[in-house]
């Protein structure tokens, strides 16, 4: 039974504190990025999410190069690219992802411009990939509080709006027809969302920001309609995911002959992955298709030209 | 800067330029920005693994790109949820790289210029592939020109005809995946995204015909390239920069002028495909 566990979870796990830290910094982010992700994904803003990570890691490297703290330059690029996105906004999808492709670009240039100053002025070699890849286990505890409390803030903004962004996600116009102010909210939803793609990307790396953001919400929405199942849904596949894919990082230095491991990152967009695909098992039709998903917004279904 | 060692540079972008010009036309008149984006960067980590397996980087970019190409189309149409799909295809490619990446510590030079895009970076033996998929996505283009058109304008007319839709769309993403694997040497896998972008999009806001808009998309496009490699070469700077500076300034242009122009003239009598004023 002992040779089993630890088979399972090799020796040393529990007792690590690079593990407790990714553990717990991970689990928090996840769940933030869960909650925020069940209305991204509804609002059909899964690009959005993601180029805020990149424009996020933009800022990273800015960070970097003018000395300023990881979090101003994670979160401070993240919200001004959020809001240039809502700025350029159009309401139509297709002019959106437009919109949001033209300000990543812009913010992609940018980090060419930092990583490069920066290497030139410094040394940062690996800061490319540091940037990019993030991992989680080398972020140090003191990073926990500032999360904490950043999270607790995007959370709390989407408490606040979650049920007039509810309708201004499913439609538009009846929002606004009963009073709802269909632009603050939108503004309200893209600043939180900011905040936790800026603090997910800091933490556990551009690729886990978008992974955790869209996979556990799309997973979630798969299998139920319900607002208060998808939320929790999520956010329990999204802790499960994290913490299985540390495990399997932490387990995978023991396995072959390199001792070499593989990225913790690699193991949770595995998981994820895995678990999005499940839900697409032949037998099984989706519980909430496009077309009758609350927030499918016009012209969001590809191929839809509304000319 | 027109020294024999730049030659290769100012050759490949100009086969560069009108394949993205040419196929980004077709990627902002579907909406597909997110896949532009996700398939080169996706096809970055197809380079790492050829990079670790010590085989060119051009086939292992060229491998990946089709790889997240299908990955999209086809979980996308399984799901139904295309930018879900992207996303999630993204993502697993990503992190594939980031596990070949981890293998290897010789390749930190290489990220960045596959990222961003290197000046000088051009081999001669790079030049005929490079010319090869191009044709290749020309051609592709030209010959799916009727269907893709009318499955991206109009799809339901397009289904009465016999176009299917989801033939077409994987069809498209191969084109895509096949230019971006093709522009990543002078651009970037980052930006080349934004070169099928920007150029297009303002192409689009100038003009609604769409053999104007593809010729306008083809020079704006050549036009920012060109001046992106002469900045980066007299300043030093990452050609990717400029590339993605100069992509939104002429986006920022074209929606300028168009709303511009919407409210000093009377509405035309309608064209074949229509510019909102919002710039799509």
């Amino acid at each position: 039974m002992h040779e089993l566990f630890t088979w399972v979870v090799e020796p040393g796990f529990f007792t690590s504190e690079p593990v407790r830290t990714a553990a717990v910094l991970g689990g928090v982010v996840a769940v933030v990025s869960a909650v925020v992700g069940v209305f991204t994904v509804m609002r059909g803003q899964s690009f959005g999410g993601h180029a805020l990570g990149d424009v996020a890691a933009a800022g990273g490297s800015g960070a970097l190069l003018f000395g300023l703290s990881p979090v101003t330059g994670f979160v401070g690029l993240s919200v001004v690219g959020a809001g240039v996105m809502d700025m350029i906004g159009v309401a139509r999808v297709r002019g959106r992802d437009l919109a949001t492709g033209i300000v990543l670009g812009g913010a992609i240039g940018l980090s060419a411009l930092f990583l490069y100053l920066g290497t030139t002025a410094g040394a940062t070699t690996g800061a490319t990939q540091q940037v990019l890849f993030g991992s989680i286990f080398t972020t140090t505890s003191t990073t926990i509080p500032v999360v904490v409390t950043f999270s607790v803030l995007a959370l709390g903004a989407i408490a606040v709006i979650w049920r007039p962004l509810l309708l201004a996600t499913a439609s538009p116009d009846i929002a606004a027809a009963r009073g709802v102010p269909v632009r603050l909210v939108g503004l309200v939803y893209m600043s939180a969302l900011a905040v936790a793609v800026g603090l997910s990307s800091l933490t556990i790396g551009a690729i886990l920001s978008t992974a955790l953001l869209i996979g556990p919400a799309a997973t979630a929405l798969r299998l139920t309609r319900r607002m208060s199942s998808a939320l929790l849904l999520a956010a329990v596949t999204g802790v499960a995911a994290t913490w299985l894919g540390i495990l399997l990082a932490y387990d995978s230095y023991y396995w072959g002959a390199t001792h070499q491991g593989l990225p913790v990152s690699f193991f949770i967009v595995a998981v994820i992955f895995a678990a999005y695909l499940l839900t697409g098992l032949p037998g099984r039709r989706t519980a909430a298709r496009p077309r009758e998903t609350a927030a499918q917004a016009p012209g969001a279904t590809r191929g839809q030209i509304t000319a | 800067m027109f020294a024999s060692f730049m030659i290769n540079t100012w050759a490949v972008a100009t086969i560069v330029a009108p394949v993205a010009g040419v196929t980004g036309f077709f990627v902002v008149l579907r909406g597909s920005a997110f896949p532009a984006h996700a398939i080169p960067k996706g096809a970055f980590a197809g380079a790492a693994g050829a990079a670790l397996l010590g085989i060119s980087t051009l086939l292992g970019l060229a491998v990946f790109s089709l790889l997240g190409a299908l990955g999209i189309g086809i979980l996308g149409r399984r799901h139904g949820r295309h930018d879900v799909a992207t996303a999630l295809t993204l993502v697993m490619m990503l992190a594939l790289g980031a596990a070949f990446l981890s293998r290897t510590t010789e390749y930190e030079p290489e990220i960045y210029s596959l990222l961003f895009g290197e000046v000088l970076g051009v081999s001669s033996a790079e030049l005929l592939p490079v010319a090869i998929l191009g044709a290749l996505c020309i051609v592709a283009v030209t010959a799916l020109y009727r269907p893709l058109t009318l499955a991206s304008a109009v799809p339901g007319i397009a289904e009465a005809r016999g176009v299917r839709s989801h033939r077409i769309e994987i069809c498209f993403l191969i084109v895509v995946a096949l230019a971006t694997a093709m522009t990543v040497p002078v651009v970037g896998a980052l930006l080349i995204f934004s070169l099928m972008i920007g150029p297009p999009a303002a192409a689009r806001s100038l003009t609604s015909q769409p053999a104007r808009a593809i010729a306008l998309s083809v020079a704006i496009a050549l036009v920012t390239v060109w001046a992106a490699i002469a900045a980066s070469y007299l300043s030093s700077w990452p050609v990717g920069f400029f590339v993605g500076t100069l992509s939104a300034l002429s986006y920022a242009t074209g929606r300028s002028w168009a709303a511009w122009h919407h409210t000093h003239t009377a509405p035309a009598a309608a064209p074949a495909l229509r510019t909102a004023p919002d710039g799509t």
